[in-house]
């Protein structure tokens, strides 16, 4: 058994899964970041995801080419977002309590589209497995050559290689732009920025719909990146993990891309794992990353430094 | 002269309070302009009216004689108008250069240009004696540099006009006069500054004109020059103020509050009391003079039991009290009107007469059986309402909107309803205006005329000085003398302030 987990963490194929299992919350989590640091508790990446998953399904199938699939996919995305956002921004409403609501809504709306678009008619059900035009790995010249690098990060799914370089880049809109520094203002003192002439409303609202098109990405990296279908609850928790290692980073780009490293080790690991037939219930191998999740939050965070109006509507007095 | 800011039968109401009403008011250009007036006259309001941040309901708003709208914070600064706000606008995460760009275009857009800002502020701010380092985070500089931050950010966008809401009630006698100069550098260069304040001596030491406000309404605008603080005082509080307090003389009693070289530590784990003893009877006010962070706070909160003591003892009626929880020491009589009455003292989303009980409400006749007591609960806060002035619509509001004079009456309200046999006032009076702060000194000369000993700490050395019976002042966690009241000079104490013991160490008793 020794020799089988050597086996595994010295090969190639297991590393470049790493990675691939990373991409999709990391997508999710570059997205969330974006509107926690605007003030918004993304605790509905969840749905978002699964409606990313579902549209890229769908736009994948009716467009036949996987950029519409995407296109589909960010769209659903930010329609949930959108319709966050009017809770959140516009009605003032518990960030917390609408998140939970819209994700149970995705799960219901996703199964119900699943059912409609890919089901056998006379039946009713969904009965096989449809499969939609997916993407296909892009090895990127040159560096796809580097010797063992190159298979593990450059040899993946387009999106994966969106999920890695959005980490600069969100880090260089925060911190670089005249945008990212009024994201950074409304989170921690939307009165602040409300008497400079800023809109909160406005800021806000672009931040969430970025977590939506972002979240969508990352669903439909799962439907029609490593599959080629929708599955229902495809997601499985995983904006979850987007969330949590938003707050494993202190909101910070790299420490979520750390988070987020963290998780997909933890899942190609109980993949392999779980191959190897050992006499351990395969179901304490599926909780096995959400354990690594909850005991890296409890050991290494520490006191987490939320954007001080996390979760805290704005609203202008007296007028 | 044709007027900057011309303002024309200006109304605002909240529900239930008529904040402005039918106001008007002309700022001529290069003027300082105070409003003066009590807590709660309006000046914040009419002022947020000005800026943006509120709309009037009624009225006109000239600016350079033109009749203008402003919807929102951005028309305003956009015709030139900047206001530093009495709590500070700032994102204490960002860079003093961020806070100060924040929401203005920037040459490099969409990117950020820091450099050329921070070199901008510096030359702003050399111009205008505001020395600052722009890529400090705002959070780390303290309320007086902060302060020059709000102010730097109006004058990087260009402000004609500069409002500034009550500036000096964060800052120490140094800052005040610091501020002051600058002030009056800004007029020098053309600036018109309306200057918002309640205390009579400030306003009278910078202003060219003043307007005085009381209950939304203007009383009048008059030329410094031709008034005076006793006059000013009038007009604003509506009737004739005393400006010293009548207090009978004192009889003290059995000692009530006993430290015995009580040491503890701050809260960055520093020394800050070290080795204090006083005593202090019933039937007599004792005043903690010194400068602001000298170990106040913590004093009273080690007395209150909120801070663990290191060593030493505290007695309270002749029982150890030293590590007593907070609830156990109220119990003992000790009552607590704390330095911060927004966080400590007042549950601000709590209403009126929620704060009013805060301290009883576990006791009858406010529960039963664990049950509140509608009747008996309503029936005491009308009263204690109705006693204290308390300005408020009804007890059911949110103490939040109440004016800081007002909360403060609650508080205190609040800690007399106990009938405490020791009263710890910290700051009783900070930020409050003339009418609040003689009610307030009034009340604690009744309490301790009746029998309850006080123990007062404040910062304003005129405060200590007219309300003390004896005197004791604080330096560096330490007491470094206490005179009797009477034999109080002024210049001793002013060194005691600074540190030195120098001529008169033999009489620096550290017990009396
Ligand atoms: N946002 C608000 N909502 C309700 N009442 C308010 C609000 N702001 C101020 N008030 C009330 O309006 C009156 C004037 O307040 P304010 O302008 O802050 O006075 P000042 O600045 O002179 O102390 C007070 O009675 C206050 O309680
Ligand atoms: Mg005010």
């Amino acid at each position: 058994m020794f020799e089988q987990l050597v086996e595994i963490f010295t090969s190639v194929a297991f590393y470049a899964a790493v990675i691939r299992l990373t991409a999709p919350l990391l997508l999710a989590a570059m997205g969330g970041l974006v509107a926690e640091r605007a003030g918004i508790i993304t605790f509905g990446m969840e749905g978002m995801m699964l409606m990313g998953a579902i549209g890229g399904a769908v736009g994948s199938y009716y467009t036949g080419s996987v950029l519409g699939g995407l296109a589909f996919a960010m769209l659903a995305g930010m329609f949930l977002a959108l319709l966050y956002g009017v809770m959140c921004v516009s009605v003032g409403a518990n960030q917390v309590v609408s998140a939970v609501a819209l994700n149970l809504g995705a799960l219901g709306l996703s199964s119900t589209i699943f059912a409609l678009v890919f089901s056998n008619r006379a039946v009713g059900v969904v009965t096989e497995v449809v499969s939609v035009p997916s993407m296909q790995p892009v090895k990127i010249p040159l560096l796809g050559d580097i010797p063992i690098l190159g298979d593990i990060l450059f040899n993946q799914l387009p999106l994966v290689y969106l999920a890695l370089i959005s980490v600069p880049i969100v880090w260089f809109v925060l911190y670089r732009t005249t945008i990212g520094l009024k994201i950074r203002s409304v989170g921690e003192h939307p009165h602040a920025a409300d008497t400079v002439g800023i809109s909160v409303v406005r800021v806000r609202y672009l931040s969430v719909l970025f977590t939506g098109l972002m979240a969508g990405l990352a669903g439909a990296l799962l439907s029609i990146g490593m599959l080629n279908t929708f599955q229902e609850n495809m997601s499985a928790g995983r904006g979850f993990i987007a969330y949590t290692a938003i707050i494993f980073g202190k909101w910070e780009p790299l420490g979520i891309f750390l988070g987020t490293l963290l998780f997909g080790l933890a899942d190609a690991i109980q993949l392999r794992i779980q191959a190897l037939n050992l006499p351990i219930p395969y179901q304490f191998w599926v909780a096995f990353p959400y354990l690594v999740t909850l005991l890296a939050l409890v050991l290494f965070v520490g006191k987490a430094t939320w954007p001080a109006a996390s979760g805290q509507p704005f609203k202008r007095e007296g007028k | 002269m044709e007027s900057l800011l011309r303002l024309e039968k200006i109304c605002k109401s909240f529900p239930g309070v008529v904040a402005n009403d039918h106001v008007d008011l002309e700022i001529l250009p290069g003027e300082i302009h105070a409003l003066l007036g009590e807590n709660g006259a309006g000046k914040t309001t009419l002022m947020n009216c000005v800026y943006g941040v509120y709309r009037p309901d009624s009225g006109t708003i000239y600016w350079k004689g033109q009749p203008v709208e402003i919807h929102q914070a951005r028309d305003a600064i956009a015709l030139g108008i900047g206001m530093v706000h009495q709590h500070f606008m700032l994102v204490p995460p960002l860079t003093v250069a961020e806070n100060i760009i924040l929401g203005l275009p920037s040459p490099r857009e969409p990117l950020l240009d820091l450099k050329s800002a921070s070199q901008q502020i510096r030359e702003l701010a050399e111009r205008y004696g505001l020395p600052i380092e722009p890529d400090v985070p705002v959070w780390q500089l303290p309320v007086g540099v902060q302060q020059r931050v709000e102010i730097l950010k109006a004058l990087y966008r260009q402000a004609e006009l500069l409002i500034l809401d009550e500036p000096t009630a964060v800052l120490t006698p140094g800052e005040v006069e610091e501020l002051f100069k600058v002030l009056r550098a800004f007029k020098e260069k053309g600036l018109s500054i309306i200057f918002i304040s309640h205390k009579l001596e400030e306003v009278m030491s910078i202003s060219d004109r003043i307007t005085v406000m009381r209950a939304g309404k203007v009383v009048d605008t008059l030329p410094a020059s031709r008034t005076n603080p006793h006059e000013l005082a009038r007009m604003m509080v509506g009737r004739e103020v005393f400006l010293q307090i009548e207090k009978p003389p004192c009889t003290p009693g059995e000692v009530v509050l006993e430290l015995e070289n009580v040491r503890a530590r701050s809260d960055r784990d520093l020394p800050a009391l070290k080795g204090v003893s006083f005593q202090v009877r019933a039937g007599e006010i004792l005043g903690i003079a010194g400068v602001d962070g000298n170990g106040q706070t913590e004093l009273a909160e080690v007395i209150a039991g909120l801070r663990r003591v290191t060593d030493g003892r505290i007695r309270v009626l002749g029982r150890d009290i030293t590590h007593c929880t907070p609830k156990e020491i109220i119990d003992m009589g000790v009552a607590f009107v704390p330095p911060d009455r927004q966080h400590m003292g007042l549950l601000m989303d709590f209403t009126v007469s929620e704060n009013l009980i805060g301290k009883s409400f576990d006791r009858p006749p406010f529960s039963k059986y664990g049950f509140l007591q509608k009747q008996a609960i309503e029936n005491f806060c009308a009263g204690a309402i109705y006693r204290c002035d308390i300005r408020t619509p009804h007890a059911h509001v949110p103490v939040k909107l109440l004016s800081g004079g007002n909360q403060q009456k609650v508080v205190l309200a609040r800690e007399l309803s106990l009938q405490p046999r020791l009263l710890i006032a910290a700051q009783p009076t900070r930020g409050l205006d003339v009418g609040a702060t003689e009610y307030i000194h009034r009340q604690m000369v009744e309490a301790r005329s009746a029998g309850t000993a006080i123990l007062l700490i404040s910062t304003e050395l005129d405060e200590v000085l007219s309300l003390s019976d004896r005197i004791a002042v604080m330096y560096e966690g330490e007491i470094m003398g206490i005179v009797p009241a009477e034999e109080a000079d002024l210049q001793q104490i002013g060194l005691w302030m600074a540190g030195s013991r120098a001529h008169q160490a033999a009489e620096t008793p550290q017990t009396v």
